[in-house]
């Protein structure tokens, strides 16, 4: 109760003092930036998750051979889940005279579940959003169909036996890339009106598909509970290759906030280490005074505990405030990436940075506070009196156990974790070291230099351990600092080039041999560059090194459905700019050998296929079998036209080929594809730019808000300069004064001091611009598979940010040092 | 604590204390030996050069520190049986302490500082007793000043007060005009004085100044670590 009352009283006047304030501004800073980046990582996720599922229409889709059982569709709605059905089948269009292939989508009332159709009220037109599915009677048809058949919004189309009227043009519905092979254009029709068509029958090739959504949890319970039920042919998806882009760019997206988060953390970790010392240090006088006053031990650890606690709530306070603040501002700038409707995280952001905050406090601060309780009461007699120093192992023991606690939760890749600790603890060791040397080295040039700078030199030299310490800690801060800063231009850079304003936007697919040469020339006389045009074969799998697919194992079912589906294959001399070569070796261009194939890395692994394997496919009537030469990495963020399975030029001569193509189309230009669909009916046109459009908002706001988490990094450095700059403010103060007791004049002082930071800030720079070069390269390629060039600007920027950052920051930490008037030596005793 | 009607009772002995350090060229011995016995009531000078061991008389005897060899009594209390918190119970019942360098809590006011040894030993009514002690040496307008918005000579009276307040059975105090200029010095050492025998207070005083040493009832001179005399073994 005393301790309560004696460390309430005290508080208050405590918190004047500048090592408290960086104390709580640690804390602050570590709590704002793990709340912050908490909120903004979950709710990135959640919404690539979402957009993921909106490639699905669904957060689950079942596909089937058969009609979906209502049973289905009745446990989903026991799980609260909602549902829709979806019959999609190839069929011919006419209208009047003419015809041509579609793909139809019959769809129940409630689709989609996920995103939303998109439609247009003219041929190639303006796009809107619409809700709800065709009227019964009524369709929604591509425009490559209308165009195809020469008929236009209000006209009426013949399917099966059933005569529909066209009531808007459709540009967009979220699940087209499914069933992409079936390559002809859309068209979305009512399920009401499927019975009367007469279109669904025996030997037609309908795919069903249940389509569910819902609550989370509601989902995967559903899952589970369904797969039981299911036969062979059914396949649940829950997530689309298509969005592998959203993926990459998110993914990394929440790598780089929790690496941020991470040194944010470090950063406050050292600076709540460093300031803990010194607010130790500063209480042992009034330590050993209460006790010689007959203050026990148990006192003394009670006050400094209260008062932690106190530090840490109004920590919690001060960085769940800022970190309240940041979400609220980055939710705004962030509306349409972060999903606004999910359910508020609530107090659970504010819960766990208490904790954390705690766990930061106890980890950093509590040893150097412990020590407190051993200040010897003779030290109100004699100065020189200080408590042992704490245990290494306990200081060293405590700290690596909180850092390992706080990093458990903010992230989860242990990988990445080892890594950065590793690295700063590495970079650590050697910064003191070359700090130490390159201090002893400092004094060296003192007697070449004029009074202010040999007064700032010798201090550098004089207080060698503290200077190197110093060192360390704006080394440390400027490394971090340096070391984001590279990696998120890198990061910005590595997205820049996915989001290359060339990037393709229109598919062709379903080109003519006969036609490649006239659409290359019809596109060349319309401005646009001639793309490249890909072969495409429609083959299927028949056997791996003799044994056939269906009977053979794989490590998982991603690999039996690819080997057992209907492949797309192509040929190629040339590898694809976008892959990169993993394993084995590329043809010749001028290879005309026995047929080789090359395989993606995610599938080889998937179907467990290696150098060497040989795969037989069946293509309309004719076996091709080729021995795997090489496993690529295809980079699907291109928007090329990219293949599981391609083989070497021959292999496929003589079967059944289409091309595809893709290229950048203008807006103004799209009245070009009227008359591409017109001359050339077989072709299809798939509009990407809707898809491209939404990678694109993902990135550019996943990297606003990396840059405004950054932020908070920075804070987190400050801090640590600031307590470095603390940790010797009483010396500086006393000596200032002293040396203006002796007729120095202010100037003088000043640029004194400054001297000793500049030294100080040039020895850090150097150590930090050679940290953050290693730790880059480590981190740019080991975490983000980015490219690492050598950037010598680097050390320009960390030299001079040492030097400005550290003389800024300690101007104003040691502001009130330099200000000393000569008579507060004489004021100084207490 | 003080009591009147037992003046003759012992309340501070020490028995053959002794106190090493090791040091680099090895131990080094700063008290040998020195024993003596002060009666309740009594005023004590502690005087000797610069290095005599007077301050390591004072920690030894205050239970501060520890004697390598030999005991100290304090109040009936043989403080090398108790450990540091033991210690500690003994001096919030039965020490004050006034020091060269006042040794205030900064964080504290002037009420607040005195009131501190007075809630440490458990007092109920500790601003109210603060705040009479605090009038007594004349900083009735200053009690919520600040440390640091004090003068030197009003940072000592504080301490002062601090130490009389819970009217201890021994005040202890080491040069405590050291740092204050002749005339404060002879204020305060009034002041501690009239403290000291309105309150009955047996009075440690460790001092340079020979006129000082002579208001006190008793001189004890050391050097080099031993008792060299004894003005009441003398007379
Ligand atoms: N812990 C210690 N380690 C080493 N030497 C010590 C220690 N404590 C005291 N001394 C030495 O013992 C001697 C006596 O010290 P002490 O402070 O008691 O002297 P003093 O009589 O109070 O002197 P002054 O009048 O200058 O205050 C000094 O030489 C001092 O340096
Ligand atoms: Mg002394």
């Amino acid at each position: 109760m005393k301790a309560v009352a004696f460390a309430l009283r005290t508080f208050g006047r405590e918190l004047r003092s500048g090592e408290v304030l960086v104390l709580l501004a640690a804390v602050g800073l570590a709590v704002g930036a793990l709340t912050a980046v908490g909120f903004l990582t979950d709710r990135i996720g959640k919404a690539v998750a979402r957009q993921a599922n909106e490639v699905l229409a669904a957060d689950l889709r079942l596909r089937s051979q058969e009609p979906v059982p209502a049973a289905w569709s009745e446990l989903a709605a026991g799980y609260g889940l909602d549902t829709a059905e979806t019959m999609s089948f190839p069929s011919v269009v006419f209208a009047g005279d003419n015809s041509a292939l579609a793909s139809i989508n019959a769809i129940s009332e409630g689709y989609p579940l996920r995103g939303t159709v998109r439609v247009a009220d003219q041929l190639f037109g303006e796009q809107r959003e619409v809700e709800g599915i065709p009227e019964s009677g009524e369709v929604w048809a591509d425009g490559t169909l209308l165009a195809r058949v020469g008929a236009d919004i209000g006209d009426v189309l013949s399917v099966g036996e059933l005569d529909l009227r066209v009531s808007a043009v459709l540009t967009y519905r979220p699940d087209q890339s499914i069933g992409f092979a079936s390559l002809a254009p859309s068209l979305l029709m009512n399920a009401a009106d499927i019975s009367r068509s007469g279109l669904i029958g025996e030997g037609s090739r309908v795919s069903y598909a249940l389509l569910v959504a819902g609550d989370e949890g509601a989902v995967t319970a559903f899952n589970e509970a369904i797969q039981d039920k299911l036969p062979e042919s059914v396949r649940i998806r829950s997530q689309e290759e298509s969005s592998e882009r959203a993926y990459n760019a998110a993914d990394r997206a929440q790598r780089f906030l929790s690496l941020t988060a991470v040194m944010s953390l470090l950063l406050s970790a050292v600076a709540v280490a460093m300031s803990a010392r010194r607010f130790a240090h500063r209480r042992m006088d009034t330590v050993a005074l209460m006790k010689s006053l007959g203050a026990t031990q148990g006192f003394v650890i009670a006050v400094a505990l209260i008062q932690l606690m106190l530090l840490g709530v109004l920590g919690v306070v001060v960085g769940s405030i800022a970190g309240f603040a940041a979400e609220e501002l980055l939710s705004r700038i962030l509306v349409d990436l972060i999903a606004s409707d999910l359910p508020n995280p609530g107090l659970r952001p504010v819960v766990l940075a208490s904790g954390s905050a705690m766990v930061l406090l106890l980890g950093f601060a509590l040893p150097a506070l412990i020590q407190l309780r051993n200040t010897p009461p003779l030290r109100v007699l004699r100065h020189d009196a200080m408590p042992p120093p704490p245990s290494r192992l306990l200081v060293s023991g405590l700290s690596l156990a909180a850092v390992a606690a706080l990093l458990y939760g903010s992230v989860g890749d242990p990988r990445m974790l080892v890594i950065l600790i590793g690295g700063i603890m590495v970079i650590a060791g050697a910064l003191y070291l070359v700090g130490r040397g390159l201090v002893a080295l400092i004094g060296r040039f003192r007697s070449g230099v004029g009074v202010a700078w040999r007064y700032g030199l010798a201090n550098v030299a004089r207080r060698g351990r503290a200077s190197a310490v110093q060192v360390v800690a704006f080394g440390l801060g400027l490394t971090v600092l340096l070391l984001l800063t590279l990696v998120r231009t890198d990061l910005l850079e590595g997205w820049r080039q996915t989001l290359d304003a060339d990037a393709p936007n229109h598919f062709l697919i379903n080109i003519q041999p006969d036609e490649v040469n006239a659409v290359g020339a019809f596109f060349e006389k319309n401005g646009v560059k001639v793309p490249r045009f890909t072969p495409l074969v429609r083959a299927r799998m028949t056997t791996i090194n003799g044994t056939s697919v269906k009977d053979r194992e794989y490590p998982n079912d991603d690999g039996r459905w690819l080997a057992n589906r209907e492949a797309n294959l192509s040929w190629t001399a040339e590898m694809s700019p976008s892959n990169e070569l993993l394993q084995g070796e590329w043809w010749p261009a001028d290879y005309d050998g026995p047929p080789l194939v090359s395989i993606e890395e995610e599938s080889a692994i998937n179907a467990g296929l290696k150098i060497g394997d040989r795969l037989k496919f069946f293509v309309a009537g004719q076996q091709v079998e080729a021995g795997i030469a090489s496993i690529r990495k295809v980079n699907w963020d291109s928007f090329q036209p990219n293949f599981f399975i391609v083989l070497s030029p021959g292999a496929l001569d003589g079967m059944p080929t289409t091309y595809i193509s893709s290229m950048k189309i203008e807006d103004d230009q799209q009245s070009m594809l009227v008359d591409l669909v017109r001359s050339y009916p077989s072709i299809s046109v798939i509009d990407l730019g809707a898809i491209l459009e939404q990678v694109r908002g993902i990135i550019e706001k996943a990297s606003l808000a990396v840059q405004a988490v950054f932020v908070f990094t920075l804070a987190a450095g400050v801090a640590v300069l600031f307590a470095a700059v603390q940790s010797t403010i009483d010396e500086r103060r006393f000596e200032s004064a002293m040396l203006r007791a002796l007729g120095a004049r202010r100037r003088t002082v000043f640029f004194g001091v400054m001297a000793e930071f500049a030294a100080l800030g040039v020895a850090a720079g150097i150590l930090a611009s050679a940290g953050a070069s290693i730790l880059a390269a480590v981190v740019a390629v080991q975490l983000f598979q980015l490219p690492y060039e050598f950037n010598p600007l680097l050390w320009v920027i960390g030299l001079t940010a040492g030097v400005l950052l550290v003389c800024i920051s300690g101007f104003f930490a040691a502001r009130g040092a330099i200000n000393a008037a000569p008579a507060d030596v004489l004021r100084m005793a207490t | 604590m003080g009591n009147e009607s037992v003046s003759k009772d012992l309340v501070l002995e020490a028995i053959q204390v002794s106190k090493e350090v090791s040091s680099p060229e090895g131990s080094l011995t700063i008290l040998s030996d020195v024993s003596f016995r002060i009666v309740a009531g009594e005023s004590v000078a502690v005087v000797g050069p610069s290095g005599a061991g007077k301050s390591t008389l004072l920690a030894l005897l205050a239970g501060l520190d520890l004697p390598t060899r030999g005991h100290v009594v304090l109040n009936g209390a043989n403080l090398s049986e108790l450990d540091e918190d033991g210690r500690a119970g003994v001096r919030a019942d039965s020490v004050g302490f006034v020091f060269q360098s006042f040794h205030l809590v900064p964080s504290l006011n002037a009420l607040e500082n005195v009131m501190l040894p007075l809630e440490l030993a458990g007092k109920s009514d500790a601003r109210t007793a603060a705040r009479v002690i605090i009038e007594q040496v004349g900083l009735k307008d200053r009690w919520s000043h600040y440390p640091s918005q004090l003068s030197g000579g009003e940072k000592q009276r504080v301490a002062i007060a601090r130490a009389f307040a819970t009217e201890p059975a021994v005040l202890f105090a080491d040069e405590p005009t050291g740092n204050l200029d002749a005339g404060t010095g002879a204020n305060i050492m009034e002041l501690m004085f009239n403290l000291n025998r309105s309150s009955r207070t047996t009075l440690v005083l460790v001092t340079h100044d020979i006129s000082l040493a002579e208001r006190c009832d008793r001189i004890l001179s050391l050097d080099a670590g031993r008792l060299v005399s004894d003005s009441e073994a003398a007379a």
